[in-house]
């Protein structure tokens, strides 16, 4: 059982990756294609569109977590004018 | 045009696995003899190739329509990853795969480690397969799908050994580490094809024409590119840490 579970898990990162939203987004993507396709709207436009906003999302929520948060930010700019006036 | 990216994309893939898979087996090679590091990549090469082996053809005799969709979905997932991955790196907000400090990582553990006294030195054997075949399976997978949607997997698996002997006959020569290598500019390129091929397949399987046909695939792969290089054209405007948060992979 342990190593189905580290055999699924091994599968789950091999394709889905570092962020599993990024792949549901995909995956949701692809479905509503499928869908407005049988209902005979010709939606070639669709899945590109939703793939890079997914991806913008993606990257965009990994460049905020990086952002220094203000009290972090005004906290390093006081340490640095300290060090300034002591050095 | 299918069958030029089709080795396009299969070939630059192949490079950037291989040469990381050759700073491991250089690694142990060069620390602890090249006779079990040797076995152990023969080993996770043939189990590579008897995997694409297998499931080509079985991939192959699939109905189109049906391939196409779970393989273009598939591509599409797999392929997001790798291109999430070079727009950080490219943006700086991961870090960069750095060959030569994982080749003295690999060098250390290797002599940490003591010798075993059979004839195969089964750490060598074992780091070297383990390298290999983790590096492989990425390669493979692309092999066995974008090969698989276009029926050529023969071509694909030809883009993948023209790679490996490249990078095999420059790891020998070089007898170090192939750091000077553009890593995330190549994988940032093959994020690209597979996420484009990745759409189109979809697409097309999920019941799509899209208008022009095949000749569909060059505005959308350029529409990939822009949109990425745009990303990390924003992403470098954000001011980053001094050193990036997430652990290379």
């Amino acid at each position: 059982m342990k190593y189905v579970k580290q055999f699924v898990l091994f599968c789950w990162d091999f394709v889905v990756g570092d962020d599993w939203r990024l792949a549901g987004g995909a995956v949701a993507g692809i479905a509503l294609t499928f869908l407005l396709a049988h209902l005979g709207r010709n939606a070639w436009w669709l899945l590109p569109v939703l793939i890079i906003a997914a991806l913008a999302l993606s990257v965009g929520m990994v460049a905020r977590r990086s952002r220094p948060r203000p009290s972090q930010a005004q906290a390093a700019d006081a340490t640095r004018q300290s060090r300034q006036h002591h050095g | 045009m299918h069958e030029f990216l089709l080795v396009g994309a299969t070939f630059l893939a192949c490079l950037v696995e291989m040469v990381e898979a050759l700073t491991i087996v250089l690694a142990v090679g060069a620390t602890r003899g090249w006779r079990s590091a040797l076995y152990g990549t023969y080993t996770a090469v043939a189990v590579l190739a008897a995997l694409v082996v297998t499931l080509g053809p079985r991939l192959a005799s699939l109905p189109i329509g049906s391939l196409r969709l779970v393989i273009g979905g598939l591509l599409v997932v797999f392929g997001l990853g790798w291109l999430r991955k070079a727009i950080l790196r490219a943006s700086r907000l991961k870090a960069f795969h750095d060959e030569q400090s994982i080749f003295e990582e690999q060098e250390r553990e290797a002599r940490e480690m003591t010798r075993s006294s059979s004839a195969v030195d089964w750490y060598s054997f074992t780091v070297a397969f383990k390298g290999v075949l983790l590096e492989g399976l990425e390669v493979a997978f692309i092999v066995v799908t974008f090969g698989g949607a276009q029926h050529s997997v023969g071509l694909a698996s030809a883009a993948a050994a023209a790679a490996a002997v490249v990078v095999l006959v420059a790891g020998l020569v070089a007898r170090r580490p192939l750091v000077r290598v553009p890593e995330n500019t190549l994988k940032f390129c093959v994020g690209v094809m597979l996420v484009t091929f990745g759409i189109f397949w979809a697409s097309e399987g999920a019941g799509i024409k899209w208008p022009g046909g095949d000749t569909a695939l060059v505005p959308l792969l350029a529409y990939v590119a822009v949109a990425s290089l745009l990303m990390v054209r924003l992403l470098r405007r954000t001011r980053p840490l001094d050193r990036p948060r997430e652990v290379p992979a």
